[in-house]
């Protein structure tokens, strides 16, 4: 079941399309959005409210970059691997996360603070190399300001 | 020189809020075409606007509207789209054009709909955006609140909403097909085109899918008309553009210049020319999914046409330039590599040709590299050509490693020749 | 004539159609994978490429995908252009780089649509270099396997099973080069018709699991033209066998009937004839056998002759027919005891309801549709009839007739039909008319426009009053609840609005007012000028075959032998304990002096024989059903029965006392049926006869590639043994194949060369997707007259509930209720327990919940079983699964009494 938080932020979109299924992304990041991540039951429950089976939602699911299938730690950052990025030395970013987290890409640190994925291209190219952290983007990032960002997360 | 698109975008980019929009003259397009215009009159404006759409086909705007289906008889609902899905790497323009200047968007939109009739619209938004969607859902608040949207809008007898869907994350959505699927809660495979969108679209409805900066346009060119805006650029092609580059130039940034100015002026004007100790090799002028141009292209004015003439796309017009201390190999390594993973995984060519690419690459990169390499290379570029996969997205994907393959086939000898990366793998250690 | 051009040969231009289904239909071979003739084209897999060009004068021309090109008058293309086949190379090419190289161990080798592919297309050197990515596999359940690292994201799998079938538990997941397909998470496959997946499939991601528990290579195979024996629509399959045993069952293509899709009871109910309850050998009294000595199982001459002294001896003999058993068993049965001493095998009910159904049939202005003229019906009413669970490949015509009539919406879109994703866009949730009236929730509601679930009569009321809503002159219904009304309105607008609207009822509920309800709706479309179908659906594969020679109930058998006029009687492949309770047919065996039971396995009732008789099941036989469309068709045995198996026919043929009147060949069977039965005379042309010659040869049972000849008896003696005669069928146990193709009744393979998987049916179709070259087999007995017919009016008063009593209603269950294929070890798995089934009113009223055992009293004996709580099941009805022998011999509609 969802939870009612959950449920009224799911009400509040319903309106604007014309058909149930078509909130299954919405649903997803909502779900997502109060989890963390996209469980097996929370597959389950999203299949409950729209109608749809959990393969068919678990199809939709699987598709996307941004809703994750497994555990994440409690910051996802994701750093951008893309063309301007990569000129501009995130291979350097992700040997600093290496080397200060332990983490590459796809992993979380054992206390379960940070995870790291590569992300497309954040569109802030002309700031490379960049990441985003929750909901902020960081652009010209060197190690030293990667450092000072990761001590502001706790 | 005329900058309508971005003249009040204020330098710390925060947003205009709804006053300040109509301080600049914001919604008086939309009073005038409500009042004044039918709306295949104003689909018929945009049209001898020569207004192509920059999202990268460079499509006419115009055009497009045209073939939605109108009148009594036509299907209904009808939808209105904006596609910011602005996931092209090395692309930043419309992220701008949201941010700094939110309600010019939604009044471009507004009249687009308005020319096809269209009583819902919505507004396809990057996941990563975050900030964007702050602003537009509180410009779309605010639009909604002074009249500008919903029912009866100004009294016109119009009605239309808006709605704001954030993407959960994958390039293809921006591809307009796999937006609507997207849209329509589904996993975002491209659709078979015939039959087109403005016939069968969303929910199987007529619908126009328009890039945000294409938007941003259409207020300026109703209030300011066709011929206003035809005569904003030098060449045949009209209106401005947001030109960007990044890359080890000084001065990375975006700027909105007549459509045809040239690679030159951008690269060593605008942008400030190259960083210290670093030459100009060449540059992806469009996003990841353009050709190569190089140092005999500088003087080519970037317009749709002449950017095609010289075996490339204007694409978004956004630029990433190859600096000589950067490993062309490298980069299209990491070019393929962004579109085999952001493959949608429909159709052969794309799903398993790219991962191979992608594999070669890396091979070369590494030192593993065979002779006939080069020749699976191009292999490939032909066979992903145009017309032979479901969608332009793979097309796209080969497009800088046949020109890369043209231009850089030194640097892939020296790699097959000196068993890898002759570069050192420069990005990084250019940064300590 | 418009033409088009393909490699500078003009062919007739056919804009309906795509430039793929063109060039194959014309024998051109071009290589596909994801374009399937019921799929569609969604242009995902590339392989179909070939050069256009825009006209005469252009000679640079594109890459296009034929699949998705209209054939359209002045199309130039070619397919053998240079980049073309490149390019198609390059396709195979792109899916080997992940594709196990494992052909020769793979179990679809030899039979793989890929394999075919990449020889046509000549790659055959590996450039890529690079590790294969790999995927783990998915148990999903008794009837599938599942080796996801051979896929080729062709999406197949999922377009049928999700957008054709209406499956809802497979799907496709993740994306790149890492898609996969199966479900979120282990399970059987729950839709009923999953196992089309292993012929969908042009790889082998679906195998077939039953296949694989004794894997057999498939060229290997004898094959025989078969017809499912297992609900009454006669689908068409191929059955194979080998070493003495039936190995598989794979659909035979019949345009009209089951096209390209099987059910899963059809395909894996085969291995019922593998079992070690197969009946083999004759059983004899004490006395008879003892003679023999030394334990040896009596000889077939033994049997007949231990028959014939009893035969002679007896007082009074009578036969009991079965409508499990062919047309041509129950005749030679009919022609032993004589007609006033043959009985059809059906309780009095049942007897009736079938008389019923034919009666509606044979002189009907609507037409008994096939299933092909469901699919293509734009307005459907379903009477009371659970059609997944009781004639399931039906189920999966009426759902794709729901798209018929969005399909005439979209047609002004100008795009055509074939382009699978741009209807479904175009159509998005657009469904045509569909009302379901069944007593409890069945797995077509979601295809359905509406649903009424209801007690039996008022099932039928509410057809009656569809009927007087399309007809005023059909009788009115008293005191109908507005309700009902209102939804029989909206149903007979939707019939009478359509352009080919159907009725679908039959016999399952034991509800003879449904019949006379469907009847009345047809007729009244009929007679408003619509040209409707009514279609009836029966219990068995020859219910009908068996209905129409006639033949008194079993009630008038059991008294015959209880006023001592009948001491011995010989029983059909029938068992008399799922007919009748109990206690009758107890009393009936210990009443009779000698019992007679032919039958293919053991059954309670051969448990009660004095004589057993070893009968061929129809893997085994040749003989002749009647479908519940009123179409004989013919099966052929893809064994030769072992000796002493042999088909009924034969036994009863023997039997006859008196040698001159005695019928020995199918064929005289057939012909002395028809002399009888004029109107069963068509049977005889079901199938060219035993004469009939292929190139001066009968057809083989075996494939072009057989392989196995000397091997096979490798262990006894290297010397080929001669291969059994087959006198009867116009096929031959031969240890070649042959390169022609036989007429679709004796299609024993599909096979072309260089197409040796399914797909080669291509080969074997006018037209891609078209009818059978030389035409489909049968003949349809039954066609619409117009005749005047009086409108049934025997309308039922509404159901009401009384206290303590409810009224039992037998919900049947494709796996499970029919009789032969529940003992599958397959079916069995997928078999649910025995319950009552119970409306949650019901079940709160007793304080029952899911799981509680609940006991019922039927005919004054309790039966005590686990409860299951039904949302959709009426208050007052309780569910009692059909055919489980625990609750066989009910007779229906009865009441039972909670305890
Ligand atoms: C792979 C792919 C990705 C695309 N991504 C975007 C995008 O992010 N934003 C965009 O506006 N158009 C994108 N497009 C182009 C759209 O398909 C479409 O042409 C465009 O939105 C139409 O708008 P316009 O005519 O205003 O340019 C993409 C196309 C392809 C093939
Ligand atoms: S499993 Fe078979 S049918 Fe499905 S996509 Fe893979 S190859 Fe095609
Ligand atoms: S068969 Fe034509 S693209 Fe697959």
């Amino acid at each position: 079941m969802l939870s009612p938080a959950e449920q009224a932020a799911l009400d509040a979109e319903l309106p604007h399309y014309p058909a149930r299924r078509a909130l299954c992304i919405e649903a997803l990041k909502i779900v997502q959005h109060h989890r963390g991540w996209i469980s097996d039951e929370a597959l389950r429950d999203v299949a409950l409210a729209l109608g749809m089976t959990p393969h068919e939602v678990d199809s939709v699911a699987t598709f996307y970059n941004l809703l994750y299938r497994r555990p994440v730690g409690r910051h996802v950052l994701h750093l951008c691997d893309s063309v301007s990025c990569w000129v501009m030395g995130c291979d350097g970013i992700c040997d600093h996360f290496r080397n200060r987290l332990g983490i590459s890409f796809g992993e979380t640190t054992p206390d379960g603070r940070f995870t790291l994925l590569p992300i497309p291209c954040l569109g802030d190219c002309d700031h490379a190399p960049s990441l985003m952290a929750g909901n902020r983007i960081h652009g010209n990032l060197t190690p030293e300001k990667l450092d000072r960002l990761l001590d502001e997360l706790d | 020189m005329a900058r309508p698109l971005t003249e009040h975008i204020r330098h710390d980019r925060t947003p205009l809020d709804l006053p300040a929009y109509e301080r600049t003259g914001g919604y008086q397009a939309l009073r005038k075409a409500l009042a004044e215009h039918a709306p295949a009159d104003v689909t018929e404006i945009v049209k001898s606007s020569r207004l192509q759409g920059r999202g990268g086909a460079g499509f006419f705007t115009g055009m497009k509207w045209s073939f939605v289906p109108m009148g009594p008889d036509a299907p209904r609902p009808k939808y209105f789209i904006c596609n910011a899905d602005e996931m092209e790497p090395g692309t930043f323009k419309d992220r701008y054009l949201m941010e700094g200047n939110p309600h010019q968007l939604l009044e471009g939109m507004i009249l687009g709909a308005y020319a096809i009739e269209a009583e819902t619209g919505y507004l396809f938004l990057r996941a990563e955006y975050h900030r964007c969607a702050e602003i537009l859902a509180q410009a779309l608040a605010d639009a909604r609140r002074a009249g500008y949207l919903g029912i009866n809008i100004l009294g016109s007898g119009f009605d239309h909403d808006i709605h704001l869907h954030t993407s959960a994350g994958r390039y293809i959505c921006g591809e307009e097909t796999a937006l609507l699927n997207a849209l329509e809660g589904r996993r975002a495979i491209p659709r078979a085109k015939p039959p087109f969108p403005p016939v069968v679209g969303l929910f199987g409805k007529p619908t126009i899918v328009n890039n945000v900066e294409t938007l941003c346009n259409i207020p300026h060119i109703i209030r300011n008309g066709a011929d206003w805006f035809r005569s904003l650029a030098p060449g045949e092609e009209a209106g401005t553009k947001l030109y960007g580059a990044s890359g080890r130039v000084n001065l990375p940034g975006l700027w909105e210049l007549p459509l045809g100015t040239p690679l030159r002026e951008i690269i060593e004007g605008h942008a400030g020319g190259m960083q210290k100790g670093h030459r100009f090799r060449g540059v992806i002028p469009g996003g990841a999914s353009t050709d190569f141009l190089v140092e005999e292209h500088l003087e080519l004015p970037l317009d749709f046409k002449s950017v095609a003439q010289a075996g490339s796309r204007l694409g978004t017009g956004t630029m990433i330039v190859l600096d000589d201390r950067t490993c062309p190999v490298g980069m299209v390594l990491n070019l393929e590599r962004f579109f085999a993973r952001e493959s949608c995984g429909w159709c052969t060519p794309c799903r398993d040709g790219l991962p191979w690419v992608e594999k070669i690459l890396q091979a070369i990169e590494n030192g593993h590299g065979r002779e006939d390499d080069l020749d699976l290379l191009r292999h490939h570029a032909r066979m992903l050509g145009p017309g032979r996969t479901f969608c332009a997205f793979a097309p796209g994907a080969v497009e800088p490693l046949q020109s890369a393959l043209k231009y850089f086939e030194d640097d892939f000898r020296r790699h097959l020749q000196g068993r890898g990366c002759p570069y050192r793998h420069s990005p990084a250690a250019a940064t300590a | 004539m418009p033409t088009l051009t393909i490699d500078g040969v003009a062919y007739p231009a056919e804009p309906q159609k795509n430039l793929l289904q063109v060039s194959l239909s014309h024998g051109l071979d071009l290589p596909y994978f994801c374009w399937h003739p019921a799929l569609g084209s969604v242009g995902a897999c590339r392989q179909c490429a070939v050069r256009q060009y825009r006209d005469e004068n252009d000679s640079r021309g594109q890459i296009v995908m034929a699949c998705m090109v209209p054939a359209t008058p002045g199309t130039r293309i070619a397919i053998e252009d240079e980049e073309a086949r490149l390019f198609r190379k390059s396709v195979i090419e792109w899916l080997m780089t992940n594709h196990p190289h494992d052909c020769p161990v793979c179990d679809e080798g030899g039979e793989c649509h890929l394999q075919d592919m990449t020889v046509m297309t000549g790659h055959c050197t590996r450039r890529h270099r690079f590790p294969k990515r790999t995927f783990t596999n998915q148990y999903l359940g008794p009837f599938i396997n599942h080796e996801m690292n051979r896929c080729i994201q062709c999406y197949r799998c999922v377009r049928f099973y999700r957008d054709y079938a209406g499956g809802r538990d497979l799907d496709a997941f993740a994306s790149r080069n890492h898609v996969y397909f199966g479900r979120s998470e282990d399970g059987a496959l729950e839709n009923e018709f999953s196992g089309n997946l292993i012929e969908v499939c042009p790889t082998g991601v679906f195998t077939d699991r039953t296949l694989k528990n004794h894997y057999t290579r498939k060229w290997d195979l004898q094959s025989a033209p078969s017809i499912c024996p297992h609900c009454s629509l006669g689908c068409n399959t191929l059955v194979g066998a080998r070493y003495g045993g039936v190995r598989r069952v794979l659909n035979r293509y019949h345009h009209h009937i089951n096209g390209y899709f099987l059910c899963d009871r059809g395909r894996f109910a085969y291995e019922f004839a593998n079992l070690p309850i197969r009946l083999r050998h004759p059983v004899l009294p004490r006395p008879a056998a003892a003679k023999d000595g030394a334990g040896r199982p009596p000889t077939a001459a033994e049997a007949i002759a231990a028959i014939r002294t009893r035969l002679r001896r007896s007082r009074g003999l009578i036969g009991i027919g079965s409508p499990r058993a062919s047309l041509e068993s129950n005749y030679a049965l009919r022609r032993l005891v004589g007609p006033d001493r043959y009985f059809s095998g059906l309780p009095q009910g049942e007897s009736r309801l079938i008389a019923v159904a034919l009666d509606i049939l044979r002189d009907s202005p609507a037409r008994s549709p096939s299933l092909r003229e469901i699919a293509e019906a734009d307005a459907v009413l379903v009477l009371g009839e659970d059609l997944t669970q009781t004639a399931p490949r039906m189920a999966l015509a009426v759902r794709q007739s729901i798209l018929q009539a969005p399909a005439a919406r979209v047609a002004a879109l100008n795009f055509p039909g074939w382009m699978a994703h741009a209807f479904q866009n175009a159509v998005q949730d657009d469904r045509g008319p569909l009302f379901i009236a069944s007593v409890d929730a069945t797995r077509l509601d979601d295809a359905a426009t509406a649903v009424l679930h209801a007690p039996p009569a008022d099932l039928a009321r509410f057809g009656f009053a569809v009927a007087h809503a399309i007809d005023p002159e059909a009788p009115p219904v008293p005191d109908l609840d507005p309700e009902t009304a209102d939804l029989a309105n909206r149903a007979a607008e939707a019939l009478l609005a359509a352009d080919r609207p159907l009725v679908l009822s039959g016999t399952s509920l034991h509800h003879e007012a449904l019949l006379g309800a469907a009847a009345n709706c047809g007729w009244a479309l009929c007679r408003r000028g619509r040209p409707a179908g009514l279609g009836l659906v029966v219990p068995e594969a020859n219910t009908f075959g068996a209905g129409l020679l006639g033949g008194r109930p079993l009630r008038e058998a059991y008294e015959l032998v209880e006023s001592h006029q009948a001491d011995t009687a010989v029983i059909l492949e029938n068992d008399l304990y799922r007919r009748s309770h109990g206690t009758d047919v107890d009393r009936f065996f210990d009443r009779l002096e000698t019992t007679i039971v032919l039958d293919a396995v053991q059954t309670a009732t051969t448990a009660r024989a004095d004589i057993l008789l070893p009968a061929a099941p129809a893997s085994e036989s040749q003989g002749t059903f009647i479908s519940q469309e009123g179409r004989a068709q013919r099966f052929f045995p893809v064994l030769p029965p072992t000796d002493p198996v042999a088909e009924s026919w034969r036994w009863l043929g023997h039997l006859h006392p008196d040698e001159a009147r005695a019928l020995r060949s199918q064929e005289a069977m057939l012909i002395a049926i028809a002399a009888e039965f004029p109107f069963l005379a068509g049977a005889r042309e079901a199938a060219p006869s035993a004469t009939f010659r292929l190139n001066g040869a009968a057809v083989p049972r075996s494939s072009r590639r057989f392989s196995g000849r000397t091997a096979i008896h490798a262990h006894l003696s290297v010397h080929e043994p001669k291969p059994p005669e087959d006198s009867e069928a116009p096929l031959t146990f031969s240890m070649e194949g042959t390169t022609t193709a036989p007429p679709a009744a004796l299609v024993t393979h599909y096979w072309a060369p260089g197409w040796n998987s399914v797909q080669a049916l291509n080969k074997f179709q006018d037209e891609v997707g078209g009818p059978n070259r030389g035409g489909d087999p049968g003949i349809r007995l039954i066609e619409p007259r117009n005749v005047p017919r009086a409108y049934h009016n025997a309308i039922p008063p509404a159901f009401n509930s009384r206290e303590g009593l409810c009224t039992l209603v037998p919900l049947h269950h494709s796996f499970g209720s029919e009789e032969l294929s529940r003992l599958a070890p397959a079916i069995a798995k997928r078999t649910p327990p025995a319950a009552f089934s119970l409306s949650p009113a019901d079940a709160r009223e007793r304080g029952l919940g899911e799981g509680d055992t609940l006991s019922i009293r039927i005919y004054g004996r309790p039966v005590r079983l686990p409860v299951r709580i039904h949302p959709q099941l009426p208050r007052g009805c309780v569910g009692f699964p059909a055919g489980w022998p625990d609750l066989a011999g009910i007779h229906l509609p009865t009441e039972g009494h909670f305890e």
